[in-house]
């Protein structure tokens, strides 16, 4: 049993179907853990969930990123400990420097919500570990600072070291200028840090656990991190 | 003394918001406006009479707030 500590921000919306998805689709443990709380209840595993943080006043995620909380969640990826940054969650992790790079105002400019493709690109991490690569998955986005930007040689580095997680697809898989919804440099829809055990990414996997909710498509990535938890393996790199 | 920190994206990264009001200001007949950067502007009430002292206080928050490095840059003025 892994127990999912699900960080709530002032602001956060996408607390309660993280937590849904953890206890009741998936049978596992799930705790709130209020922004200025200052331990992480015994979470194996940390959700930051999407929402508005903080009204995502200045930057989207840059007052989050000052919650107390916020030193407990850093510690647990310093120790190797599996952290998953949904849409504002994402924002979150950028602006305190867990990833790389920033988000920019969608391109469109629009804020888009909508059920779209992405492909995982990695298996190596705790929450693409029961995916194959290349699959893809159709899990919906809502957002309107989702374009991913960082420096080109960041983007080099990411690319070189398989940090590039999921890309977004069309249904086939394929990248495709139209299928990318908000202009992400080279269409990156998640990615994950240099030690691989703390993954952000826009679209919302927990949106998208219960075919009853249009797609369960989300639900492997939930499953991914129990398995990584319980098997007690370490995730190798290829 | 007074700072005032102007935050724009970096010239390497688009702006949206720039081109559609730079679209819309082309609309309306104002073909001489060749290009807009949208940006934040903050003024900072500071407890200092030092003019270096200021600057250097506004830089330090610029960088560790007010700005993200990655995406913007930042001018200040001080009064």
């Amino acid at each position: 049993m892994a127990t999912f500590g699900v960080i709530v921000f002032p602001g956060s919306n996408c607390d309660h179907d993280a937590y849904h998805a953890a206890k009741d689709v998936l049978g596992q443990e799930a705790e709130y853990i209020w922004h200025k709380d200052t331990d992480l209840k015994g979470a194996d595993v940390v959700i930051l969930p999407g929402g508005f943080a903080h009204g995502d006043y200045l930057r989207c995620g840059a007052m989050a990123r000052f919650s107390p909380i916020m030193r407990e969640v850093a510690a647990f990826a310093a120790r190797g400990g599996p952290v998953l940054g949904i849409c504002n969650g994402f924002q979150v992790l950028l602006e305190a420097g867990l990833l790389p790079g920033a988000m920019l105002r969608n391109r469109s400019l629009k804020f888009q919500c909508e059920h779209v493709h992405v492909r995982v690109e990695q298996t190596d991490t705790p929450f693409t570990l029961a995916c194959a690569r290349g699959q893809v998955l159709r899990i919906p986005i809502a957002h309107g600072e989702g374009n991913y930007f960082a420096d080109p040689d960041v983007i080099a580095r990411l690319e070189a070291n398989r940090q590039v997680i999921f890309r977004y697809t069309n249904a086939a898989g394929e990248l495709d200028a139209a299928a990318n919804p908000n202009g992400s440099a080279s269409a990156i829809a998640g990615l994950c840090n240099d030690a691989r055990n703390v993954v952000g990414l826009m679209p919302h996997p927990e949106r998208a656990c219960e075919s009853a909710l249009g797609s369960a498509d989300g639900l492997v990535i939930f499953e991914s991190v129990v398995q990584s938890l319980t098997s007690g393996a370490l995730v190798a790199r290829a | 003394m007074r700072a005032r920190v102007f935050v724009t994206l970096k010239p390497s990264v688009f702006d949206p918001q720039g081109k559609t009001i730079a679209d819309a200001l082309h609309a309306l007949g104002y073909g001489k406006v060749e290009d807009v950067r949208q940006g934040k502007y903050f003024e900072l009430d500071l407890a200092t009479t030092e003019a270096v002292q200021a600057r250097a206080l506004a830089s330090e928050v610029a960088d560790k707030l007010l700005a993200n490095p990655v995406i913007e840059s930042y001018r200040i003025e001080v009064d």
